[in-house]
């Protein structure tokens, strides 16, 4: 939840914004004014004003990411006065109001910062690598058509219910762009929390957290050194105890792997 | 003149899909790697489609607009999906869902498509569950249910208030793991801005890369279409920002039949309006009606004060009052109008009158406060974002807004287009819904289409195609098509007028709004069939697009896209005018029975109407596919 202005008067920000026009240019802040804003104005809505301005200026708007508009699909991504997704807890950057500031406010906009994230151009940045570690192994391999009776395989409401809250996680990059090491730690550790928690997901556990982890380190995410940001920054509120459990998995899955043979026969199909 | 034929199969409704499923012809595994097919969307629909297409063997192109598969707007679906498995023991079976979607849908859709889509709703749960969706659960660890409007058992599967996004990452596992396989190759940041047509049959599309506005030529034995609906031609909707029309439009322009444009959701609870400067309207899930009592102040003076202060007696449970056997769970369309009515008598509530209460103070009666936080605290979190108000403190206000679209694509019942070779699932398509869709059932249709229905029906066009007979992207169509593009584009940038392109999205969904929403008449229709041409002409005279086409540019992909809205709305309204009755999501003033409800008129207007291109500046012609009612009767729908 955003802190309250109670105020319910227009306010007028200084808006500092990260502007930068392709992935080899170089990136600078540059300030705008907005005025006479309502607080009941979506962050974003106040950014779609500010952009008409400078198209009727004749100069290029600002580019950023968004689409739902209401915290679900994770497309937007902006680091609000040094937080990522701004002064709220528990939202994305499409559900802080203006009413989280205050009349007066310089506030600085950028992009999410990792290595792992280039910046594409102004606030927007590549998030595929998430998608590469998805690839990798953040599913259950459960061809259509193929699946038993839902109620033929009973879970317990409180595994249910943690896999739920892992499951969550909208893939915005949030714990990424928090964390000093740009973890991802927290992403790869909520899926294979989520599908690991429920008895369709055993059969491939082992397989799907050594590959996702590796997929995750290869493409440069750093490592997690227990500062918990990423949870604070998380628009989910998901829980850095889904890490503890993701190396507890990776741990148990390395040693089954260094002393488990596997068939040889395994890849191949019999004729 | 277009030929539409459904290609119902005959025989008794129950067994139409699985004799159909066992006489369509089958490609045989080793052929099917030499087929190439090209699906545009990867929300629920397209999504399942390209997955379950490549685990068969197809090769399998995903293109969407957005940065990830993930992202589409099925993720917002909050409520739940429907199937009829009888968990509850409450007497549902699939005739029953079958019958309730057909009646809710006032009897405006194929019965033959509906009914495939209540038998499919079963394996949809048992693929879910298997993919590892966390639906909710019961103690003993089986499956939840709950209800939704129009129906009067419990077949409702949910994951809290997340369901799309849970069932949308749960077909994104499946796409991911498909493209990690090499099954799929996956095309983000691209749009679809043309489709290209070979001898008669769709054999590619081109496609702008948004990031480097790089234009692309791709072929491919077929075109599947999973684009979504067109509710963002309103600008205010629930609908994301991004969500638009222009793939299934440029597809109509192309010879596809468009079909009952004017069938449009209007969703009984939003959060209403507060200003201009909005972007776009939340929904709070219509599960918050099994809970909630919807009312509004007996008296007009009562309107402007605090609902806490006015006594039980002065209250008007509108919806209870008026349809006792169904209450706060009718039907969406009849929801929504009740509210429209109470509004116009002057009894709206908040700053700007449009608005009702729906009110938790009986539930937290009932259930307690905690109680309510665990079936709804997400909605009420996001009530309080956007509101800054408690609902378990004041009661929520909530007003209909756009929220789905009925029409699309024509397609038969292979879910394919009269463009031989072009399919069309989900919302994109106007097959299962008819006039008006019950809650909890887009889910099930984009999964139904792309898991259980596109898998087989693909294969009985494929066969006929040679393999290895796609064509080549040099081929003068593709150059047309292309060409097509880069003069839209550049006409787009050079135009250099007086007004962003928000300016014109803006006015045209307030003449929608007002001419084409919860109410039309003859006069306001036709008055909107002039004031669109005329700001459509000032579009393309003054609209304003900086930046240039060979970079990302987020002003040019809005404008093509409402440069597409600014038709699309036309025809909408066209097809509005059109239908002389009132059903479903249409409501025509001069249709109605004295209390006010749809007169429909099965005689004259019991057909689909698809329209079809006729070219730039002449009217679109007319085509009618007769609904032929051989199981049920079309009766007067009534949930009172």
């Amino acid at each position: 939840m955003v802190a309250e202005n109670t105020s319910s008067r227009s306010l007028s920000i200084t808006l500092r914004v990260w502007r930068q026009a392709g992935p080899t240019q170089p990136g600078k802040f540059v300030d705008y004014q907005s005025k006479d804003l309502s607080p009941n104005m979506s962050f974003l809505e106040m950014l779609d004003v500010v952009n008409d301005e400078l198209t009727l200026k004749g100069e290029e708007p600002i580019a950023f990411a968004h689409d739902c508009r209401e915290g679900i699909c994770g497309t937007c991504s902006c680091t609000i006065n040094g937080k990522p997704h701004g002064p709220g807890k528990g939202v994305a950057t499409c559900q802080v109001y203006m009413r989280a500031f205050r009349d007066g406010d310089v506030v600085t906009v950028e992009p999410f910062r990792a290595a792992a994230f280039p910046v594409i151009k102004d606030l927007i940045t590549d998030r595929s690598a998430f998608d590469k570690i998805q690839q990798a192994g953040g599913f259950i391999t459960a061809r259509t058509g193929s699946a038993p009776e839902a109620n033929g395989l009973p879970v317990p409401k409180p595994d249910a219910d943690l896999a739920m809250d892992a499951a969550a996680c909208i893939g915005c990059g949030a714990c990424v762009a928090a964390c000093k090491n740009a973890s991802a730690m927290l992403f790869v550790a909520a899926k294979v929390s989520h599908l690991g928690l429920l008895p369709q997901g055993q059969a491939e556990r082992d397989r799907r957290v050594l590959s996702m982890v590796s997929t995750m380190d290869a493409l440069g995410f750093g490592n997690c050194t227990n500062q918990y940001e990423c949870s604070a920054a998380c628009p989910k509120l998901i829980t850095h105890d889904f890490i503890a459990r993701m190396n507890r998995d990776y741990l148990g899955a390395s040693l089954r792997a260094a002393f488990k043979p596997e068939s040889a026969a395994s890849g191949g199909g019999a004729g | 003149m277009a030929t539409l034929d459904s290609k119902i199969p005959s025989g008794p409704l129950a067994d139409k899909w699985r004799n159909h499923k066992a006489n369509i012809k089958l490609v045989n595994p080793a052929n099917k790697r030499k087929y190439e097919v090209i699906v545009v969307g990867a929300g629920l629909a397209g999504a399942s489609a390209a997955s379950s297409l490549g685990d068969l063997g197809y090769k399998v192109k995903c293109f969407v607009f957005h940065d990830s598969p993930r992202r589409a707007h099925s993720i917002a679906a909050q409520g739940g999906i429907n199937a009829a498995k009888n968990y509850q023991n409450d007497g549902d079976s699939v005739h029953r869902l079958f019958y309730d979607t057909l009646k809710g849908g006032d009897y405006r859709a194929r019965e033959a498509n509906v009914h495939r889509l209540a038998e499919v709703s079963v394996n949809i749960i048992d693929q879910c569950v298997a993919q590892g969706v966390p639906f909710a659960r019961e103690y003993g660890g089986l499956l939840a249910n709950r209800s939704f409007g129009g129906a009067q058992v419990s077949r409702t599967f949910y994951a809290r208030g997340q369901t799309g996004q849970q069932l949308l990452l749960g077909a994104y596992s499946a796409l991911s793991r498909t493209i990690g396989q090499g099954l799929v190759e996956m095309h983000t940041h691209s749009e679809m801005l043309d489709l290209v047509i070979v001898d008669g049959q769709a054999k590619g599309i081109i496609v702008r890369d948004l990031v480097t506005g790089k234009i692309t030529r791709h072929a491919a034995d077929a075109v599947v279409l999973a684009t979504g609906g067109y509710g963002n031609v309103f600008n205010l909707a629930t609908y994301a920002r991004g969500s638009n029309a222009t793939a299934i439009w440029r597809a109509y322009k192309r010879g596809a039949c468009i079909a009952n444009l004017c069938y449009t959701q209007i969703h009984p609870t939003c959060i209403p309006v507060s200003g201009d400067y909005q972007s776009k309207l939340t929904l709070m899930s219509e599960s918050l009606r099994n809970d909630g009592r919807i009312w509004v102040p007996k008296k007009k003076e009562d309107a402007k004060k605090d609902p806490n202060s006015i006594p039980e007696a002065d209250r008007d449970y509108y919806l209870e009052r008026m349809y006792p056997s169904f209450g706060n769970l009718c039907p969406r369309d009849i929801a929504s109008r009740a509210a429209k009515r109470v509004c116009d008598e002057g009894r709206g509530v908040g700053p700007t009158g449009l608005g009702v209460y729906l009110d938790f103070a009986d539930a937290i009666k009932r259930l307690g406060e905690n109680g309510v936080r665990e079936r709804y605290g997400n909605l009420f979190d996001i009530y309080h974002e956007i509101t800054a108000e408690s609902a378990y403190k004041v009661p929520m206000r909530i007003f209909p807004a756009v929220h789905y679209t009925m029409g699309g694509l024509w397609v038969d019942y292979n879910l394919m287009s009269n463009v031989p070779g072009l399919f069309v699932l989900g919302e994109a398509n106007f097959s299962d819904h008819g006039a008006n869709r019950l809650g909890a059932s887009a889910l099930m249709q984009g999964l139904a289409d792309g898991y259980f229905v596109i898998p087989y029906t693909i294969g009985d066009y494929l066969a006929g195609q040679k393999p290895g007979s796609r064509p080549s992207t040099d081929r003068p169509e593709f150059k047309a098509a292309e060409d097509n593009v880069t003069a839209m584009t550049n006409r787009l940038l050079s135009s250099k007028g007086k007004h962003p392109v928000s300016y014109y999205h803006k006015r045209l969904g307030k003449i929608l709004w007002e001419f084409c929403g919860m109410a039309r008449t003859k006069e306001g229709l036709e008055k909107a069939l002039k004031l669109i041409p005329e700001l459509r002409e000032e579009f393309w005279k003054d609209v304003l697009v900086p930046g240039s086409g060979d970079t990302l540019n987020q002003s040019l992909e809005q404008a093509g896209r409402v440069a597409d809205f600014l038709e699309l709305g036309e025809l909408m309204c066209r097809d509005a005018l059109t239908r002389e009755e009132s059903c479903g999501g249409h409501f025509r003033e001069e249709h109605q029975f004295p209390d006010g409800e749809c007169k429909r008129d099965d005689a004259s207007f019991g057909h689909v109407a698809a329209w079809e291109y006729q070219g730039e500046g002449k009217t679109p012609l007319r085509n009618i596919e007769p609904l032929n009612y051989e199981f049920t009767k079309m009766s007067v729908r009534n949930y009172k």
